[in-house]
């Protein structure tokens, strides 16, 4: 795809850290060498020789297959104020993901090969973490005809959706699951009965009618879960339910799980972590905790750490939005839904789901590495001998404020500004070579 | 007093007392063949009304002119926000030729947080969207208080579009502040979900709401609510939950009709209702100056300006 990885040749050792590979059953202290971009070997004590590199991992640090975010906006082309794939994937690499996958409501539309191949050259370009385009479900996303789906497939695209809409009727969610079920591609939903949501802008329930904010029920997004999965079931395709925010759509999903449908689910950090309590407090109406699907309340939040914990949740993405300040510093109404989500992604993961003890680490992996590169049939998530060398070093003590500030991402719409939380990213490599060295962990790469 | 007036949550229990207060003190000046005191001479306040409005905006206007103040009313036309400047650029410019207080209406809840967080001048809200309308909910305490003495205790029923209303979250936060028993009443495609944790009774039987009531107020049926589907017609709403003598009956026979305007007859209100012995309607309107007037001159720091 036109990435380059390390020069040929060159051996690098990470020595001494503790390998989590679910992947491969590993668990442990081992030496990772690297060759050529790839892994090498793994194992106690390999010997190093002269013409490797060998970076010493501190005791406490976390050596892991790259991450991978299967939802991210990159905003290019068209909308290059809010994000670039440059910018977007210096962020992704800051934030510990190796690769991204990139929603297609670009303007215009990614259902065709010649956005797909603009977005590769960019991302060969930039030279940062791997990007796998997603392309568009319909043509134009308009909802009415199935864009060549063959043609984005063969161009790069590793999955279809109409992301930003859920896919317009049931029968053109059928034949996206019949067609691109020929081509292995997953069909990733963006879940929303749109008469229930109609002009909403927040979870419909005590938080907005005290604000005087339109409500958007969780049966919005679960009925038309249920939909997809009932036609997963018809048509034996894959779908993947994007951003999942409701209690009831949990429920859809182990529904279908549980009937063998091929159904996989994502929740982003914020779903796990937010409530509608924030709509009010600490700044009312602030458009940075204004997303779509909308946070909902403790019970659905609940649910969502649940569904993590238990194994029902395949996924954890970002849904990473990135909007321009002037976009964002409207009335509430007005402003677009979405907030950024690559830069702090990790540092949540531990602090609310590893350190508040509700799974550990090597579940993590598997949520943000293992499952994601399974769900888009992408190489990766595997610290296997041959696999490429997307490695991730994650450091889960560190202290970690967010600033807003101070993010690679070209947008700074976060609701996480000031927050302090335990754990963070050491590095990120990417075939084998580093593209991101967290300054405040001593690691010499 | 906090800088801003954007929700009568701002307001604590002591400081709704002292507006209303207040507000008996100002009330007299409109009563005197000169009806002008100095207190706000030298400030400057922005009318800046993003939705039409003839009642609220005269009023404020009023009230400021009797203060001594000088006014300016900017009207955007809603139809121009879309290809005109942003309400924060509006804003700011207006900031730069120093108001002293910016009274904002506007269709989306939560504008006068915008303004507040952005602008030195104090921000008055003068109703923003689905979400408050304080100087409503004063106006139409301070009419209770004429007429009960208290609000403590009372039966208030509040009939109508709850989901919509900005009126009735401000009424709702000040009136069971003051002790009040709030009834919200309507069809249940009308109730906001949750807004029993307001601390209200909701009822979808008008007989149940106004039964015992000491005050009843109805609140405005927008017509475009039938696009939506929230209701089938307009003449099974009258007849389902309009405010008839026959229900006017169930009530305390010393009952106040209120309405905050402006009404549709014959919807959400019968004419004879409307004009009847019990209706405080047109007294709702003149409060309205007294109470602003408190509000501006408390806001401004309840100082003689000079």
């Amino acid at each position: 795809m036109g990435w380059t990885g390390e020069r040929s040749g060159m051996k690098r050792m990470l020595k001494g850290g503790r390998v989590v590979d679910p992947a491969n059953g590993r668990d442990g202290v081992f030496d990772v060498l690297i060759e050529d971009g790839r892994i090498a070997r793994v194992g106690r004590d390999l010997p190093a020789g002269g013409d490797v590199r060998v970076t010493e991992v501190p005791a406490g640090l976390v050596v892991c297959p790259g991450l991978i975010d299967i939802h991210v906006h990159l905003r290019e082309p068209g909308q290059e104020h809010k994000e670039t794939v440059a910018t977007g994937t210096a962020a992704a690499v800051a934030g510990g993901f190796t690769a991204v996958a990139c929603m297609p409501n670009t303007t215009p539309v990614n259902d065709n090969a010649g956005v797909t191949e603009y977005i590769l050259k960019k991302a060969a370009d930039a030279n940062l973490a791997r990007v796998y385009p997603i392309g568009a479900v319909s043509r134009g996303q308009q909802g009415e005809r199935l864009a060549d789906i063959a043609e984005l497939k063969a161009a790069g695209c590793v999955a279809i959706t109409d992301d930003g809409h859920p896919v317009a009727t049931a029968l053109l969610m059928r034949r996206a699951l019949e067609y691109a079920g020929m081509f292995g591609l997953p069909v990733i939903e963006h879940c929303e009965e749109q008469t229930l949501k109609g002009d909403g802008v927040a979870h419909e329930g005590f938080h907005a009618s005290s604000l005087g904010l339109r409500g958007i029920p969780g049966e919005a997004e679960s009925i038309m879960a249920l939909r997809d999965i009932s036609l997963a079931e018809l048509t034996r395709g894959a779908v993947h339910i994007a951003h999942m925010s409701a209690r009831q759509t949990l429920d859809a999903v182990r529904y279908g799980k549980a009937r063998g449908v091929r159904v996989t689910c994502e929740v982003t950090p914020h779903h796990f972590v937010l409530t509608d309590e924030c709509l009010g407090a600490p700044v009312p109406y602030d458009t940075n905790v204004k997303m779509n699907p909308p946070l909902r309340e403790a019970a659905d939040r609940d649910a969502m750490l649940d569904g993590i914990a238990d194994g029902s949740v395949d996924v954890i993405a970002t849904d990473h939005a990135p909007h321009h300040y002037d976009e964002k510093r409207v009335e509430f109404d007005r402003a677009p839904f979405g907030i950024t989500g690559l830069e702090t992604a990790v540092s949540l993961c531990f602090d609310r789901l590893v350190h508040a003890g509700r799974i550990p680490i090597g579940r993590l992996v598997e949520l943000l590495a293992v499952n994601p590169a399974r769900v888009i049939n992408v190489p990766g998530g595997s610290l296997a001998e041959g696999a490429p060398a997307d490695v991730t070093i994650l450091a889960p003590d560190l202290p970690v404020t967010v600033r807003a500030d101070a993010m690679r991402s070209r947008s700074r719409n976060t609701p996480f500004d000031g927050w302090s939380l335990r754990g963070g990213v050491a590095a990120t490599i990417v075939g084998g070579r580093p593209v991101f060295v967290n300054d405040a962990v001593r690691l010499a790469l | 007093m906090k800088k801003d007036l954007l929700s009568i949550a701002d307001l604590s229990r002591d400081e709704i007392t002292l507006i209303l207060d207040t507000a008996e003190a100002m009330r007299e000046i409109g009563q005197r063949p000169i009806k002008k005191v100095p207190t706000l001479r030298g400030k400057t306040v922005v009318n800046l009304f993003y939705e039409p409005s003839t009642r609220t905006r005269t009023s404020f206007e009023i009230a400021e002119k009797r203060l001594s103040a000088d006014t300016l009313n900017i009207a955007v036309a809603s139809s121009s926000v879309l290809k005109g400047e942003t309400l924060a650029d509006t804003a700011l410019n207006i900031e730069a030729m120093q108001p002293d207080m910016i009274v904002l209406r506007h269709a989306s809840s939560g504008a006068g947080h915008l303004l507040s967080r952005i602008c030195r001048s104090r921000i008055i809200n003068a109703g923003d969207g689905m979400h408050e309308h304080p100087t409503q909910a004063l106006l139409d305490a301070f009419t209770i208080r004429e007429h009960k003495r208290s609000l403590g205790g009372l039966k208030i029923a509040i009939v109508g579009d709850l989901l919509h209303s900005r009126v009735l979250r401000s009424n709702v936060r000040l009136q069971t502040a003051l002790g009040a028993e709030v009834w919200a009443c309507g069809p249940a495609t009308l109730v906001p979900p949750g807004l029993d944790r307001l601390g209200v009774r909701v009822s979808t039987s008008v007989d149940e709401a106004v039964e015992g009531a000491d005050v009843v107020m109805m609140l405005r049926i927008q017509q475009e609510r039938m696009s939506g589907a929230f209701f089938p017609s307009l003449r099974e709403y009258f007849n389902t939950f309009g405010l008839t003598s026959a229900r006017v009956a169930r009530a305390k026979p010393d009952v106040i009709i209120m309405h905050p305007g402006p009404m549709n007859r014959g919807v959400e209100i019968a004419s004879d209702v409307a004009d009847g012995p019990y209706s405080v309607i047109l007294e709702q309107v003149a409060n309205g100056v007294a109470v602003r007037m408190a509000v501006l001159y408390l806001l401004a720091g309840g100082q003689e300006g000079d």
